[in-house]
């Protein structure tokens, strides 16, 4: 490799990776969260069959799997303005993204739900606790321990598709390496830097995730058996 | 304490339900007997409104009540007065056994956290389960599960307990722990309503035993009286069958 080639790696490594930490993870970040709230809500409304509610998350999720993320994010930033509302590149894209994900992550949180058993709720009826308590402290947390490696899986797969940001001029990192490409003509070289830096926060993402799978298992039936609590000490009982 | 009168219920076309009439005393432990599919499960579960009767009255400490058009507000006074213990045991599998106790009485029933830990305690030390207090379901055998169940529904202070099927998910050993602890309830004058197929259980501990078949009470009687000289040749041809003549 030439010494002009290591000097442009060298160089454009915090002019990819900067923007990274300043644009798609933000993105990523701030996206998910409302990616949630909207798919908790969803869920929810489905399963709980609130009417109207219901049939909005249904007609959302429909439209928004059913047509590409490009799309959205066109019909955004560049069709929006024709009815006189104009966004900037970066809330264009935490808007378009928020929706778009929280049409997938509806869809496992739905399932997540529909898995836990229903005498969960009876028994929570059993002991006097309405529909919304025990929706709130018993199958909720549940499911969430339920859908929760679907939905990191869904992230990463989200920290990736904000590259399409760049289309709608948001310098996150793919158009920041693009830029470089066009002033220096390296695009195999680059393009694989980008690709190690995406590599390196996936993987971060996936330590995290396997991280945040150990602390929520404690009551699942495989990880639960390896480490039981201390038994105390009893008073005999049986006649 | 508890009546129900005239209860009916179907599943789509299948009348599960066809007029079952059921008393329970103060005191009494009424179990009801009866082959798989003869509405026994249904009917405890209308009578907590886990299911919706098509039709029937309910007449709980003096007060009427239509099974189908029962309100919410008048289900959740009904529920407070009641607790269910399940087949399956359906302990809540995020909390432990501690909190599975705690839980409805914190959040249902307003209690302070002190007074429900320690209301928890004695419960679960009651069914013998002081030293597994800080166990999750997923790390107990299903006796223990199963009397973790039981210490929840003990500390509600309920007026009556439904058991629906308690020991048939259990094996022989298991069940005998769960029995002893229902048994010792008995004896301190619980009023208990167990959907059941131990025989030993409606002989030994229950006061009255109520047959069911196909949806309809067959025979209802004092359960020595059960056992020893059942009225109906269909009670006979049961005890007969389960080797309890």
């Amino acid at each position: 490799m030439t010494e002009r080639l290591w000097e442009i790696l060298s160089d454009s490594f915090t002019k990819i990776l900067v923007p990274g930490l300043t644009m798609t993870l933000p993105l990523t970040a701030i996206a998910f969260f409302f990616a949630m709230v909207l798919a908790v809500f969803m869920a929810l409304a489905q399963f709980a069959g609130v009417p109207v509610l219901k049939q909005l998350s249904r007609f959302h999720i429909w439209v928004f799997r059913g047509t590409p993320l490009l799309l959205q994010l066109y019909l955004v930033f560049y069709g929006l303005p024709g009815l006189g509302v104009i966004i900037d590149p970066f809330p264009a894209a935490v808007l378009v993204f928020s929706l778009n994900e929280g049409a997938y992550c509806a869809e496992i949180v739905r399932a997540a739900l529909e898995a836990v058993p229903a005498g969960q709720l009876e028994a929570g009826y059993c002991v006097g606790m309405s529909y919304l308590q025990t929706m709130r402290r018993i199958v909720l947390p549940q499911a969430m321990r339920t859908a929760f490696p679907s939905l990191a899986n869904s992230l990463i797969a989200m920290m990736k598709d904000t590259s399409l940001a760049s289309t709608i001029t948001v310098t996150e990192m793919l158009m920041s390496t693009q830029r470089i490409i066009a002033r220096t003509y390296e695009p195999l070289a680059l393009y694989m830097e980008a690709g190690i830096i995406y590599l390196l926060f996936s993987t971060v993402l996936t330590k995290l995730q396997k991280l945040g799978e150990k602390r929520l298992s404690v009551y699942t039936a495989k990880e639960s058996m390896i480490i039981l609590p201390k038994r105390r000490p009893q008073a005999k009982w049986w006649k | 304490m508890v009546e129900v009168k005239g209860i009916k219920k179907s599943f789509g076309g299948t009348e599960v339900l066809k007029g079952v009439d059921i008393k329970v005393e103060q005191g009494d432990v009424v179990a009801i007997l009866g082959p798989s599919g003869s509405g026994k499960t249904t009917l405890l579960r209308c009578m907590n409104f886990l299911e919706r009767a098509q039709a029937g009255q309910l007449v709980f400490d003096g007060q009427a009540y239509d099974l189908h058009k029962v309100t919410k507000k008048e289900i959740a006074a009904i529920r407070r007065k009641t607790a269910f213990v399940f087949q399956n045991y359906n302990l809540f599998l995020n909390k432990t056994a501690l909190q599975n106790v705690t839980e409805g009485l914190v959040i249902a029933r307003k209690m302070p956290k002190d007074q429900a830990r320690q209301t928890a305690e004695q419960a679960l030390e009651k069914v013998g389960l002081s030293d597994r207090m800080d166990y999750y379901p997923s790390q107990l055998s299903g006796g223990q599960q199963q009397r973790v169940a039981i210490a929840r529904a003990l500390a509600a202070q309920p007026e009556i307990i439904y058991f629906d099927e308690p020991t048939s998910a259990l094996d022989p050993e298991l069940t005998g722990e769960v029995l002893a602890v229902m048994r010792q309830l008995a004896e301190e004058g619980m009023t208990m309503l167990v959907v059941t197929h131990e025989m030993g259980f409606a002989r030994n501990v229950s006061s009255q035993v109520v047959f069911m078949e196909d949806g309809l009470v067959v025979e209802s009687a004092p359960s020595k009286e059960f056992f020893q000289s059942p009225r109906s040749q269909r009670t006979q041809e049961f005890l007969r069958l389960v080797g309890q003549e």
